[in-house]
């Protein structure tokens, strides 16, 4: 049968997941703390640069809300995570909301918490905004992540305003980044083959053809905007997590941008793509360093400016989407 | 038995008239054709009966299982849920998505799992997905399209795209089935062709057709009933003979001597 003949990749696919596991393992005996930072950078920035395909390269909905989706996803799982007593520490301004000032929750339910609430968020922003199309629906989900980030710097005894959150405890290792990028390539694997990706994709491709079969869009676009938002929220938390301190400035309009340009380089619609991007980029952002700092070369030096490696990005940008429209990594 | 009565449906964009007052109603497995000079608001009354526009005035009504249900302004996609659907004069097929995919995508809107169970392929969705999955076969056979089930859609040929584009529509499991010029860029044999193909699905999937063409030779052929449309107006009616040797028809179409 056919049919079936789809699926037989299955035991491929774990077998390919178990030697991936392992050489997280080795990795994370050997490497050093930074270069392990950098590990888990690349896998928050998987579940990240895929949650974003999945709403704009997928279902093609131009969206540049992510920083704020995962503001939401950040602020929650952090400040559910947190002990009691940091909590104290941190609100020396004004004391933090009863509500919150004694929870303290594992990991696991914060981080699905986090990404819940951006779920939520997602849902009710997309209720009116999906209405829109292209660049009207971009700048309306710009404008939604710059409001969050507004918000959060004035709701003091939540957020602790503009001095932001320390000492949250530092849980995300390789397991957790690595474990919840597998996990959503996974399921964007999964609704893709499906009849609903398969929806997704006949939106982006024609909407009026997509509708004229029945398919009912606000409902679909809505649907993948909300998983798209989850996910954001999950990387959120992994982020926050990871770092030990979160502020408000962090979720401005760059690392929206950053996740774009993941996205855009490995190609909208591609998984492995953006998966790989998301690694390379990653990398690339930190071995770049050198490139801000001054460089001498002998007979002529350079001052060092300050976010010169952005330059190198915005060119191999430029390239791609003049030269391979398609992303560097998507199969034909 | 009537399937789709059209009561008096005028469409004006800001000054011009569209669509004036026009009326028809379909009977159970008629094919029924719609022709006119270009321009005449042809496209404009299948783009009110599916939903893309809204009628200025008027009141078109579906009647299903004896039920009537006034679709006056719904959606197109909830127009096709109820069994109206079209192909369309400009060929509009997923051209990322694979043929397959095309015909697949069809089915979607009659789907009752949810979208948590196709991610988690539950046995209630897997069951579900063969079952579309067979259906969507079996109509690229009627088409003629097995061999060329997983390449993309925009690599195939024109006439190729056209008979795709049916069975998409016939995925979505329709009552009434609008063709948009189906025998466009076709030549004298994949006309004929297509003439016996829809002639013949109608029989099978127990359609009713309503169709715009320009190939006299198949609207002549295939259909009962002819409407003439000029201006919006509908200026004639009647059956294949009685639409040649009608007067006002040939004005419109040749200009007054």
């Amino acid at each position: 049968m056919k049919y079936k003949k789809k699926y037989k990749k299955k035991s491929n696919s774990i077998l390919y997941i178990c030697i991936f596991l392992v050489i997280l393992y080795i990795l994370n005996k050997t490497l050093d703390p930074y270069k392990l930072r950098i590990l888990n950078l690349c896998g928050i920035y998987v579940v990240l640069g895929l949650s974003l395909n999945l709403i704009n390269g997928f279902t093609g909905l131009f969206s540049l809300g992510h920083a704020g989706f995962m503001a939401i996803g950040a602020y929650t799982t952090a400040l559910l995570t947190m002990p009691p007593a940091m909590k104290e520490m941190n609100f020396f301004m004004q004391p933090i909301v009863p509500f919150l000032a004694n929870v303290e929750w594992s990991f696991l339910p914060a981080l699905l918490m986090g990404g819940l609430v951006s779920a939520i968020m997602g849902f009710l922003i997309g209720a009116p905004v999906l209405k829109l199309t292209d660049d009207y629906l971009a700048i309306a989900t710009l404008g939604f992540a710059e409001i969050i980030r507004v918000v959060f710097t004035n709701l003091q005894s939540i957020t602790n305003g503009a001095l932001g959150l320390k000492g949250i405890p530092a849980t995300t290792n390789v397991w957790w980044s690595w474990g919840m990028a597998i996990l959503t390539i996974l399921l964007l694997k999964y609704l893709m083959k499906g009849s609903y990706g398969i929806a997704f994709k006949s939106i982006k491709d024609d909407e009026i053809a997509a509708q004229a079969m029945g398919i009912n869009l606000f409902k679909h676009k809505i649907m993948s905007f909300t998983i798209g938002s989850f996910l954001a929220g999950i990387g959120g938390g992994l982020l926050g997590n990871l770092l030990g301190t979160i502020d408000p400035n962090m979720f401005r309009f760059p690392l929206t941008f950053n996740i774009l340009l993941i996205v855009v380089l490995g190609g909208l619609g591609s998984i492995k793509g953006t998966t790989v991007a998301a690694v390379i980029i990653t990398i690339m952002m930190e071995a770049l360093r050198f490139l801000d700092e001054s460089i001498n070369l002998g007979f002529i030096s350079f001052e060092g400016i300050p976010g010169m490696r952005m330059v190198v990005f915005s060119v191999l940008l430029m390239a791609v989407v003049i030269f391979r429209k398609e992303g560097l990594l998507k199969e034909s | 038995m009537i399937m789709l009565k059209i009561d008096n449906v005028t469409v004006k964009f800001g000054g011009l008239t569209a669509v004036n007052s026009f009326k028809l109603e379909l009977t159970k497995g008629e094919i029924v054709g719609l022709i006119g000079p270009n321009g005449a608001g042809k496209t404009t009354v299948f783009n009110v009966i599916t939903g893309v526009y809204k009628p200025t005035e008027g009141k078109i009504t579906f009647i299903k299982d004896k039920s009537k249900i006034n679709i006056t302004g719904l959606r197109p996609d909830q127009i096709s849920k109820l069994g109206i659907c079209r192909t369309f004069q400009n060929i509009r097929l997923f051209k990322d998505l694979t043929v397959l995919e095309n015909v697949f995508i069809g089915n979607h809107l009659r789907i009752k799992s949810n979208i948590f169970s196709s991610i988690l392929r539950l046995p209630n969705y897997t069951r579900e997905e063969r079952e579309m999955y067979e259906k969507s076969m079996y109509l690229l056979e009627r088409v003629g399209l097995t061999k060329e089930k997983d390449e993309k859609a925009y690599s195939l040929p024109y006439g190729k795209q056209r008979r795709l584009e049916i069975a998409r529509a016939l995925a979505t499991n329709p009552s009434i089935l609008l063709l948009d010029e189906p025998a466009a860029g076709m030549n004298p044999q994949e006309t004929k062709e297509l003439m016996k193909f829809i002639e013949s699905i109608k029989d099978e999937f127990d359609l009713t057709i309503f169709l715009i063409e320009h190939h006299m030779e198949v609207v002549m052929g295939i259909c009962k009933r002819i409407l003439v449309l000029d201006y919006g107006i509908s200026i004639a009616e009647g059956s294949p003979r009685e639409i040649q040797n009608n007067p006002k028809v040939v004005q419109a179409y040749l200009g007054v001597e």
